[in-house]
């Protein structure tokens, strides 16, 4: 969690907001330090998370989570966390399949994929306990990232789908949120990224947007931050807010600046 | 010793009891072993694979490239788990020779070798390798060793006396466990050193040939065949922990040719939109999920500039964590710029990844050529032959 975006964002992981869709998008970056900022946050404000990690293995977030100040293997061994590991699921579930569905049943079928047996995944994973004890702020889907799965031959539609089942079961039936991040392919002509792009970008409520500089590469601004706050269920003629900062990324930290403003500069 | 030193005068005894404490050789100055911060316990027991290293940044345990100027663009090296991408040249000269140095690297320190691909018999292949550049005094040293074994005198020495007491170290040229070796392309690898080296080939045409039930997927036939070819190398051979039965303190080097080529019965070099449009990424996805529950390393490549559809190469592009692109000079206009007059391309590393830490890696160096001569391939920034023309018309000036 970095504390310079939660100023940003006017959160703290006491008062976080329910019910809401964030989007995270890079272009031309890599956009994971959001990720990494999402998950140690709603870790720290009591949430239940279950964490879809296509991209990378459990130890790196561990490792980052760390340097964050949290312990995902904690949250993990006390039911805070449901760590679906994708890399290492798909070798199970392509190199030794059995009969029972697994969430990432898809990589075993010919065509576009369907992705119901996740989405079963993702709600017995969240679904809130009826027992009485402690029980978790509220359910959190954070998903890393969305653009693989078009890679592994799911198409866009059954992707904004499972999105919105997700949507609808999180944020609306239990009063949780959805993180999602999805790659900006920019110029690379990818039609498939850019309808899940726009699709989950007019269903967001919040959108951050990474960018590296227009300039190319610096050493001390390592892009920039484009953050547009969206009200989609109340279409007024009200303009979205919308900020944008430039950031350098430390080794356990982020730091955010005004553009132009960076210390280096100054 | 001790206790005469203790009851000598105050002026005697800090000397003594130095002399005692290095001859205990228990000293105070302890060196640190390295952190294991990015690591888990197992750190101590990785570091002693030969040919490897912990990196200065996350403790990641990283190999060699076999080219020093490439490792040192990586940021040390190339991480274990992770993949190599080389984006070919136009027409294919270039990027042999790194995944020869790869494969090269391999043998000089042991590695267990994985070699695929559908134009070459990994034999063959294996025949073309460099041959790694030894110390001429480690040669030296080995014939002599092998002439004067039992006439070796006991010449005692005289100033450095405590060197005496260390034991003789051997001099082997064939396993090295030096990080980065020298090659000459001149010449080929030795042929015992090949055979000393543990390698399986996966030649496409061979294995291709027997029919297999497979449930449909969209994985292209091909590619299905090699990864459960490396999935029983790593499982067989205990590279990912999970054999009861072996125990493995090796990486497996994993060289893949000419990925995505029509060879492989892949068409996203033919067609924009192709039917089997995710079977490459569908690959190399899961080679990642390999990966990175082994101790390997892979280098692939792939003739990106042939592939039609630009979203695949982004696609590729994101799946792959380290990836280095080659643009020769061969038949484009920058052949005749008086700038790149002396090298033979240009090498673009442009990405770098970002494992087990937050802070954005990119290489600091962007404009970077290299030059194929006759024994070496070297990396380095072009020098730009204006700057001499400018400097004498500068003075001209200032002396009128």
């Amino acid at each position: 969690m970095f504390p310079e975006l939660n100023n940003l964002l006017n959160t703290t992981p006491d008062q976080a907001e329910q019910g809401k869709l964030t989007l995270l998008c890079d272009a031309k970056t890599d956009g994971s330090f959001l990720v990494h900022h999402f998950l140690s946050f709603y870790l720290k404000a009591n949430c239940k998370v279950c964490f879809v990690a296509l991209i990378q293995s459990f130890s790196h977030y561990n490792i980052v989570g760390q340097k964050l100040g949290v312990s995902l293997t904690t949250a993990r061994e006390c039911g805070q966390l449901v760590f679906l590991e994708g890399l290492k699921s798909a070798v199970d579930v392509f190199f030794r399949p059995q009969e029972e569905p697994h969430p990432l049943q898809f990589l075993r079928e010919a065509n576009s994929g369907n992705l119901q047996p996740l989405y079963e995944f993702v709600q017995e994973a969240l679904k809130p306990v009826d027992s009485g004890e402690a029980a978790w702020r509220c359910p959190v889907l954070l998903v890393d990232d969305l653009s693989v799965l078009l890679s592994l031959g799911v198409g866009a539609v059954a992707v904004l789908d499972f999105i919105h089942y997700c949507r609808a079961t999180v944020c609306w039936e239990w009063k949780g949120n959805v993180v999602a991040l999805v790659h900006d392919s920019g110029d690379a002509e990818d039609e498939e990224n850019d309808i899940l792009l726009n699709g989950l970008g007019h269903q967001s409520h919040l959108i951050l947007r990474a960018e590296g500089l227009a300039t190319g590469f610096c050493k001390d601004v390592h892009g920039q931050l484009r953050i547009l706050w969206r009200r989609p269920s109340e279409p007024t003629a009200q303009r979205d807010r919308s900020l944008t900062y430039q950031y350098k990324i430390q080794d356990k930290n982020v730091s955010f600046f005004a553009k132009g403003m960076s210390p280096a500069v100054l | 010793m001790a206790a005469a030193a203790s009851c000598s005068t105050s002026t005697r005894s800090t000397g003594s009891v130095v002399v005692a404490a290095s001859r205990n050789s228990v000293t105070s100055f302890q060196r640190r072993g390295p952190r294991a911060s990015g690591t888990d316990s197992g750190c101590s027991r990785l570091v002693s694979i030969a040919g490897t290293r912990p990196s200065v940044r996350n403790g990641q345990l990283l190999v060699s490239t076999g080219l020093p100027a490439l490792d040192q663009l990586l940021g040390g090296g190339l991480a274990v788990g992770t993949v190599l991408l080389i984006e070919e040249d136009k027409y294919n000269i270039y990027s042999p020779l790194l995944f020869k140095y790869f494969l090269a690297e391999g043998i000089v320190t042991g590695h267990t070798l994985l070699v695929a691909s559908a134009k070459e018999d990994p034999a063959d292949i294996l025949q073309e390798l460099p041959a790694p550049l030894l110390d001429d005094n480690c040669k030296k040293e080995c014939d002599e060793d092998i002439c004067n074994h039992k006439t070796e005198s006991n010449i005692k020495m005289k100033i450095a006396w405590r060197y005496q007491l260390l034991p003789k170290m051997e001099a082997r040229p064939v396993s090295s466990s030096r990080f980065g070796h020298y090659y000459d392309v001149s010449k080929r690898i030795p042929q015992e050193l090949i055979e000393a080296s543990k390698w399986h080939g996966f030649f496409l045409p061979e294995k291709i040939s027997s029919t297999l039930n497979l449930e449909p997927c969209s994985l292209n036939h091909g590619y299905i065949k090699l990864l459960q070819f490396i999935q029983n190398i790593i499982y067989e051979e205990g590279f990912d922990g999970s054999n009861p039965q072996k125990k493995q303190k090796n990486i497996l080097r994993i060289g893949i040719q000419n990925l995505g080529s029509p060879l492989w019965g892949d068409d996203i070099c033919w067609t924009e939109n192709c039917d089997s449009n995710h079977s490459l990424t569908k690959f190399l996805y899961m080679l990642r999920g390999l990966l990175r529950s082994s101790l390997s390393a892979c280098i692939i490549t792939v003739p990106t500039h042939l592939i039609q559809n630009k979203a695949i190469i982004a696609r590729v592009t994101n799946l792959s964590d380290t990836v280095v692109g080659l643009e020769s000079f061969i038949g484009s206009e920058k052949e005749t710029n008086p700038l790149y007059k002396d090298y033979h391309g240009l090498i673009h590393i442009r990405q770098i990844p970002q494992l087990n830490n937050l802070i954005y890696d990119v290489s600091d160096v962007k404009d970077l050529a290299f030059k194929l001569k006759r024994k070496l391939f070297t990396i380095e920034k072009p020098r730009c032959c204006y700057n001499l023309q400018n400097r004498t018309r500068l003075c001209g000036l200032i002396r009128v």
